[in-house]
């Protein structure tokens, strides 16, 4: 008997330490994603925070990241994007195009009504584009409907779009938050879109969520639409905090008191490594929207010499600056697209880490000989250069002191000047009197950078202050802008990459990660190329983990 | 004295004309305006006629004094316009969201202020040198150069990560709505102590140190001897005789720190998240809302202006030695 005994608490102990495994193991693999078998619960507030107060809410007439962000969950658009960034139809079920790409039409939702009840048709479509061209309507976001010519709804479902020549953002375009004509067409008419009610105390919307209260300066807070078209969404409530300051976001995130925030890479990697720390939240990195850049001023001979600019790239180690500024929270950038969207091109020139081939390359160009510190003279000139960057981003003077180090072992000095963006960009970057800077670009989820690259775009306010002026990529850019067909796009852009790739009108560095914290309770969050906001609707916190039942 | 008030508050109405006349046109000057601070400066799609929309819509293609005086006219009927921020509400509202909180916190801030550094100036006066005096000294010196938002974060991580005391940030906890009157005043009180705090003991150092100086003076009067040798006791000596006169200057510095009260500190109020003045005027000033800059430059001017005459008013009737001579001029 004694020995068939001795083995029950030997069985318990070992069954117990293999429990213990096992939920081990469940929380590594936990990041968030939902709980195999476990079914999403409704309830619950998340609360956000916002660095800026908003200023209204109805966002097409509005130009902050704040309002953009708040606007998002009360209004829709008629398309949206997936996980992968592919276009999908939001109150719009399908659409098609006409095989000149003149013609588009939209079959609408039919079962999609506003937050007041009343249903959601095409005639809303129609205001809401008539809006955005009106000339009283102060909105930044005109120029996508330039291109339509006639708008039409022959039923309260069917929308046909008119366009005079192909636009290759005319889809993305329709992605704009739609208003409700039986409210807004008073003030629209009379250009006082900004003074109506919607803007300030109840918009009216389609979205997932309702407009709940904004106190200014303080919160807003918005609540589940349970008669959303997709289904109400799980959260109940969320509650934006106007925090201004980014160091008190951290440490609301340390108290617990928001649930998600951004975090800088130096927060990321070595603030936020403590158990607790760990236990509360989830942690998640994607690449951003944004790539850094060492700009040239083309018209400086110095510099329009292809072969300079090549040198400089390949006496940058892009590795090193990652590893440096972002504590290797980034990846390097080899064209002005993002690794993992559709107008990527992998196989173009890379320019790794060489000095010896730098200096050879700008010996070609005519810089062979040192004076007695060092740097490289031509016709007795030195090689030495102005690198400005914008103050009040730590990210971009830390490049720039790397680039400055970098160079000046190859043998061009270069001094850094910071200055304050407003007159950098109004005196020095509008004025082209700038020899070298370090900015960066948001690259859009469509691939048209017309307005970057085009020769014809080097105009005072306009974007391609570097000057570059290619007649190849002009064209390239001016095919891809006018198809509708993604594979034809495809070929442009991915010509156009090859071409600046061997051109490198500007060094391309890196694309940043974004770094984004979510409290740990929250299941439904899948990390795709859109990053991890695109299915809010889907996430939910299980019932024994909610933290806030109040109302 | 009535004739001095009345001739002061006469010489107000044109002197606030040109103050603002002269801020208006200052304002201007910078570079930048509203429609171009709102369609962006970078983005892809920010655009020319929109800021012409706006320029329009603003007055702000119209020549300065036609500006000013459409301003002025309306500024009599106490019309203070409407802000340029896309939200477009008058300029009154806005202030009046965020005058009360900043109001609260200066007033409590001064009360604590007058509260402490008196005491402290006077003892720091009568026993000068000694090692309270010194240990005084530093601590206010250290509050006075301590840089606020440092300061904040600080107490920040101490009472609200590591201790969980205080709220970090904001006005009101998320569920203010659902507690108790009095759990909800509690709630508001705890989300000021720490500003108060930080605002506090940066502004500790600049009264007690006028208190002690203006002690230090007093004190070396003859009439403080003479009340000394009729037998009073120093308490007596000190906290009724030399107190009243040393706090004259202060009364002056009061009064002249009026309009500052419904000023907030920018970097204060951003760390904590306080929607109060500091931030409304700075983010006025970056987005150009000239409406709502010109709106506070009235009031406190309006303020500064009505402070001056309350205090040298006060002064006179705090100080006989003032009334008497005036009367004795006049004759």
């Amino acid at each position: 008997m004694k020995p068939a005994l001795a083995v029950v608490p030997l069985a318990l102990a070992f069954a117990l330490t293999f429990a213990g495994c096992g939920g081990e193991a469940d929380s590594a693999v936990d990041q968030g994603g939902a709980r195999p078998g476990e079914k999403p619960a409704y309830g619950d507030t998340l609360i956000e925070s916002l660095t800026g107060n908003i200023s209204g809410l109805i966002p097409n007439v509005l130009s902050d990241a704040a309002s953009f962000e708040v606007g998002s969950m009360l209004y829709n658009g008629l398309v949206s994007r997936d996980k992968d960034l592919n276009m999908i139809g939001e109150l719009a079920e399908s659409w098609t195009f006409s095989q000149d790409c003149l013609n588009l039409t939209f079959n609408l939702r039919r079962n999609v009504r506003w937050h007041d009840g009343r249903p959601f048709t095409a005639a809303d479509v129609v205001f809401t584009y008539e809006t955005m061209i009106h000339p009283k309507t102060p909105t930044a976001y005109r120029e996508d409907f330039k291109a339509v010519t006639e708008v039409a709804a022959p039923d309260p479902y069917t929308l046909r779009v008119r366009y005079k020549q192909p636009y290759a953002k005319a889809l993305q375009s329709w992605g704009l938050w739609m208003l409700p004509a039986h409210l807004l067409e008073p003030y629209v008419r009379e250009g006082r879109l900004r003074e109506a009610p919607q803007n300030r105390t109840n918009p009216v919307g389609t979205g997932a969520y309702r407009f709940g209260e904004w106190k200014p300066g303080e919160k807003v807070v918005l609540v589940a639409n349970p008669d959303y078209f997709e289904g109400r969404p799980y959260i109940s409530r969320v509650v934006y905090r106007i925090i201004p300051s980014q160091a008190t976001i951290f440490l609301e995130l340390k108290a617990r008191g928001v649930d998600s925030a951004g975090l800088t890479a130096l927060q990321f990697k070595r603030q936020t490594e403590y158990p607790a720390f760990r236990k509360a939240y989830h942690k998640y990195e994607y690449p951003a929207n944004a790539y850094t850049y060492l700009g040239f001023n083309l018209k400086d001979p110095r510099f329009a010499d292809r072969r300079v600019r090549q040198a400089i790239a390949h006496a940058i180690n892009k590795r090193e600056l990652i590893e440096g500024v972002l504590l290797g929270l980034g990846r390097e950038a080899t064209g002005p697209y993002k690794p993992g969207t559709w107008a990527y091109n992998p196989n173009v020139r890379t320019y790794p880490y060489d000095m010896a081939k730098a200096r050879a390359l700008l010996a070609a160009a005519g810089w062979t000989e040192t004076n007695g510190d060092g740097v490289l003279i031509k016709n007795g000139q030195p090689f030495t250069f102005e690198l400005l960057t914008n103050q009040g981003n730590d990210e971009r003077k830390k490049v720039a002191e790397i680039v400055q180090a970098s160079l000046k072992e190859l043998g061009i000095q270069v001094d850094i000047r910071v200055i304050e963006w407003a007159s950098l960009l109004k005196e020095y970057i509008k004025k082209r009197r700038f020899e070298a800077i370090i900015l960066g670009w948001g690259i859009g989820l469509d691939p048209d950078q017309y307005e970057i690259w085009h020769s014809s775009k080097t105009g005072p306010d306009e974007l391609n202050h570097i000057s570059y002026a290619n007649p190849e990529v002009d064209a390239l850019l001016e095919q891809g802008r006018t198809s509708c067909r993604q594979a034809e796009r495809k070929k442009s852009y991915d010509r156009l990459q090859a071409i600046l790739a061997e051109d490198q009108p500007l060094v391309f560095l890196y694309f940043r990660d974004a770094l984004p914290v979510v409290s740990s309770r929250v299941r439904g969050i899948v990390p795709a190329p859109n990053g991890i906001r695109y299915n809010f609707n889907e996430w939910y916190v299980p019932p024994d983990l909610q933290r806030y039942t109040a109302g | 004295m009535l004739r001095y008030a009345l001739r002061r508050l006469l010489l107000a109405v044109p002197l606030l004309i040109g103050i603002t006349f002269v801020s208006f046109v200052v304002i201007h000057l910078a570079p930048g305006t509203p429609g171009e601070v709102q369609t962006g400066d970078l983005s892809i799609q920010s655009d020319r006629e929109v800021q012409k929309l706006l320029m329009e819509l603003y007055d702000l293609d119209k020549p300065l004094h036609v500006q000013y005086g459409k301003w002025l006219t309306r500024l009599v009927r106490f019309d203070f316009g409407r802000s340029f921020s896309p939200d477009a509400r008058p300029v009154l509202q806005k202030i009046g969201e965020r005058l009360p909180i900043t109001l609260l916190l200066n007033i409590v801030e001064m009360l604590i202020i007058i509260a402490l550094a008196v005491p402290i100036g006077v003892l720091s006066a009568t026993r000068q040198y000694s090692a309270f005096d010194k240990v005084t000294t530093v601590f206010v010196f250290v509050g006075f150069a301590t840089p606020d938002f440092w300061l904040a974060l600080l107490l920040m991580i101490l009472f609200g990560v590591q201790l969980g005391w205080l709220p970090i940030s904001g006005l009101r906890s998320l569920n203010w709505e659902y507690l108790s009157f009095w759990r909800q005043q509690g709630d508001f009180a705890s989300h000021l102590v720490l500003p108060i705090l930080v605002a506090t003991f940066g502004g500790l150092a600049g009264f007690s140190r006028y208190m002690r100086q203006s002690m230090l003076e007093v004190i070396r009067q003859d009439y403080v001897q003479s009340a000394r040798a009729k037998g009073l006791a120093e308490r007596v000596v000190i906290g009724k005789h030399a107190l009243r006169n040393a706090m004259l200057p202060i009364v002056t510095v009061l009064g002249l720190s009026l309009p500052g009260l419904i000023g907030g500190s920018v970097i204060v109020e951003s760390i904590f998240a306080i929607p109060g003045m500091g931030q409304l005027m700075v983010q006025a000033v970056f987005e150009r809302d000239y409406p709502v800059i010109m709106g506070n430059l009235v009031i406190v001017s309006t303020l500064t202006l009505g402070a001056n005459l309350l205090a040298d008013v006060t002064y006179g009737l705090v100080d006989p030695r003032i009334r008497v001579s005036a009367r004795r001029g006049r004759r």
